[in-house]
């Protein structure tokens, strides 16, 4: 896919400091519309930190996150509220899930929307048209999402009772269900079986084909490998490679980082 | 099912409470003819009773452990949520709202002043319960200091009356109102704060609001309290006092019932699935687009209103404030009715509250044990039922294509 000229999402010089632990140094990335990049590095890296720089959950230290919107004004995301960057249009899963364990599969979709609707108190306490309508189109949207992601039959379950498997998809249609244009998957693919996988991988590939662009973290090489346009190798907090799949496959620092340094000269 | 160990644990117990209740229920010392008498019969029995209580819990939970085992493994289905779907089923709903309102509206005719004068106390907790259940158990914010709100309310009534000479009616819009604000007020400082942090301002809080009533004697008329203030009227009609509590029965009742119409639509609602969220996992609300801050003030100022409400009605009923009824035992016993009743649950604050408020008040002959059984009833419902007598159901939404 063709670079356009300015990337979805431009990350430069992020630096993050917890006291005097630099979890991120001077961190750039970019992520042009429409691609799948994979962020990975061995644990402890910072991948994780940069995911709740990103998502406002942190403050970033220093330097410049940016996103450019389709059809929209360049938003610097840095003094953005979590949910505020959520309606920017960033949405996230969580690398331990997060769901809402005590909701149904059907409303934890369905919280997803809020940020995309505006019934108020008066509205609920009345009920007025708006409202209804509005209430109708939640349910029907969220009943959509959980269509495509195969979970209609779990709709009225717990979300805390769904097994794993479809504990990651859930996360995933709930952040699907706040309109991203940019989705950030921390792990998704993590506790998986095989089988799971490779319907994961599937369903990330039929995402990117709706138009959206994917972010994620993870360890499982083959689907990073298999999946990702781009790639950024991290350790330390700090960059160490980038480039597409086989470019840094090969990358000597990469091997490094992930095996040690003996293996390199054995 | 039993093993040699339970027996011996069970043994252990018994032993322990013969021990621990030894003071209490074998002495008995006649102060006049200075004697002692040893009741022994007391030990045996508190030794049996509690040897069975343990043996039974044990073989309860035992098998509630079990059995969560096996819907771990996989091999026996939740049931919980479809069990008690039921309860949302609206001929179910229709039924016992029917049977309900009935009970509601011939109660006046069948019972005395002094049982009407009970139930609209019980109905005032109602209202109370399910105003802090907004705050408490749908949004999960932890608040031990809700009675500042029902003083508010209370306070606003017999304050507007005293020096502005207003009416029951407008005092009461207002009343909620300032509550509101209040909750707000109280919204702002906490909002970072959760769980045990949060109670503990919250109960701040509550005494500040009771110390400033007790000690501001310009503003407040200090301990002395409030009197003179009138029931509320009708078209200024005069009535006598009878027909006046039951004039305040009729009104109570609409209250409960606006109250339960829209708390019900507030939950299930854009903003009540939002509270809902916050309270399961805020990090996670909030990477839903969810503005924290906004919710919570929301469910603060809207929990607050309740209690301003019922604060208003409660000047009205009693004639008579001061601020020794807002101490913090009422936060505790609003907390239980939530607690008990079924957090989140609506249905289950009603009946909570009715428990927690008409039980004592018929069972008078046993009022010296009333602190000893609240005492065990919780334990025993924490241990054996903790989402409460009527647990939260969740909503299902069906397709309409």
């Amino acid at each position: 896919m063709p670079p356009s000229t300015l990337p979805l999402l431009n990350v430069s010089g992020l630096t993050m400091d917890f006291g005097g632990i630099r979890a991120l140094d001077h961190l750039d990335l970019q992520v042009q519309s429409g691609e799948i990049v994979a962020l990975i590095g061995p644990n402890g890296a910072g991948k994780t930190t940069f995911f709740n720089c990103l998502t406002g959950l942190y403050t970033p230290t220093s330097g410049d996150l940016k996103l450019n919107p389709p059809g929209r004004p360049e938003m610097r995301l840095n003094d953005l509220k979590p949910n505020q960057i959520t309606e920017q249009g960033l949405a996230r899963t969580f690398q331990n899930i997060r769901l809402f364990a005590n909701m149904t599969v059907l409303e934890n979709v369905m919280i997803g929307r809020h940020c995309r609707t505006k019934a108020q108190i008066f509205g609920a306490i009345f009920r007025t048209h708006q409202t209804v309508r509005e209430e109708q189109a939640i349910v029907e949207a969220s009943r959509a999402i959980l269509e495509k992601m195969g979970l209609t039959s779990q709709a009225d379950e717990f979300a805390g009772n769904l097994p794993y498997g479809a504990q990651r998809r859930l996360e995933i249609a709930r952040a699907l269900a706040t309109e991203p244009i940019l989705l950030l998957l921390d792990e998704p693919a993590a506790g998986m079986n095989q089988h799971e996988t490779k319907e994961l991988s599937h369903l990330i590939l039929a995402i990117r084909q709706e138009g959206l662009s994917i972010l994620l973290i993870e360890h499982d090489m083959k689907l990073v490998m298999s999946l990702s346009d781009h790639i950024f190798v991290m350790d330390y907090g700090r960059k160490i490679a980038e480039g597409r799949p086989e470019e840094v496959r090969n990358n000597l620092l990469v091997i490094k980082a992930y095996l040690g340094e003996d293996f390199i000269h054995a | 099912m039993i093993a040699l160990k339970d027996i011996r644990n069970a043994i252990g117990i018994g032993l322990w409470f013969m021990f621990l209740t030894f003071p209490l229920l074998v002495i008995k010392v006649n102060p006049v003819e200075k004697t002692v008498i040893w009741r022994w019969n007391n030990m045996l029995l508190i030794g049996a009773a509690s040897f069975v209580a343990y043996l039974v819990s044990h073989i309860i939970l035992r098998r509630r452990d079990a059995r969560q085992k096996r819907i771990r493994q996989g091999s026996e289905q939740i049931t919980t949520q479809s069990n008690l779907l039921f309860l949302k089923t609206p001929k179910f709903l229709l039924a016992l709202s029917c049977t309900g309102l009935l009970f509601a509206l011939v109660f006046p005719a069948l019972f005395s002043t002094y049982q009407i004068n009970i139930m609209i106390t019980a109905l005032m907790y109602v209202v109370l319960g399910l105003g802090l259940n907004i705050v408490v158990g749908v949004a999960g914010l932890l608040n031990l200091g809700y009675v500042a709100f029902y003083a508010v309310g209370a306070y606003t009534y017999a304050l507007l009356h005293l020096h502005f000479g207003l009416g029951f009616w407008a005092a009461l819009p207002i009343g909620g109102l300032l509550s509101a604000l209040f909750g707000i007020l109280l919204g702002f400082p906490v909002l970072r704060l959760r769980g045990d942090y949060l109670a503990i301002v919250t109960l701040g809080f509550g005494e500040i609001i009771r110390l400033i009533l007790e000690n501001w004697n310009d503003f407040s008329k200090g301990p002395s309290g409030i009197s003179n203030i009138p029931r509320p009227g009708f078209f200024g009609l005069e009535m006598s006092l009878e027909t006046a509590i039951i004039y305040l029965y009729y009104l109570m009742i609409c209250m409960v019932l606006f109250t339960i119409f829209v708390v019900n639509r507030l939950q299930n609602s854009r903003i009540g699935r939002a509270w809902f969220a916050l309270r399961e996992d805020e990090i996670a609300c909030q990477a839903m687009g969810i503005d924290k801050t906004r919710t919570k003030l929301t469910a603060f100022a809207l929990g607050a209103t309740w209690a301003g409400m019922a604060g208003v009605f409660f000047a009205a009923k009693t004639t008579f404030i001061n601020p020794a009824s807002f101490t913090f035992l009422e936060s505790a016993i609003i907390l239980c009715i939530v607690v008990l009743g079924g957090m989140g649950s609506i249905v289950g604050v009603i009946v909570g509250a009715f428990v927690l408020i008409l039980v004592p008040e018929y069972l008078r002959v046993f009022a010296d044990y009333r602190m000893l059984a609240f005492g065990v009833v919780l334990v025993v419902m924490m241990l054996l039922r903790p989402q409460g007598i009527v647990a939260n159901v969740r909503r299902t939404y069906t397709h309409k294509p």
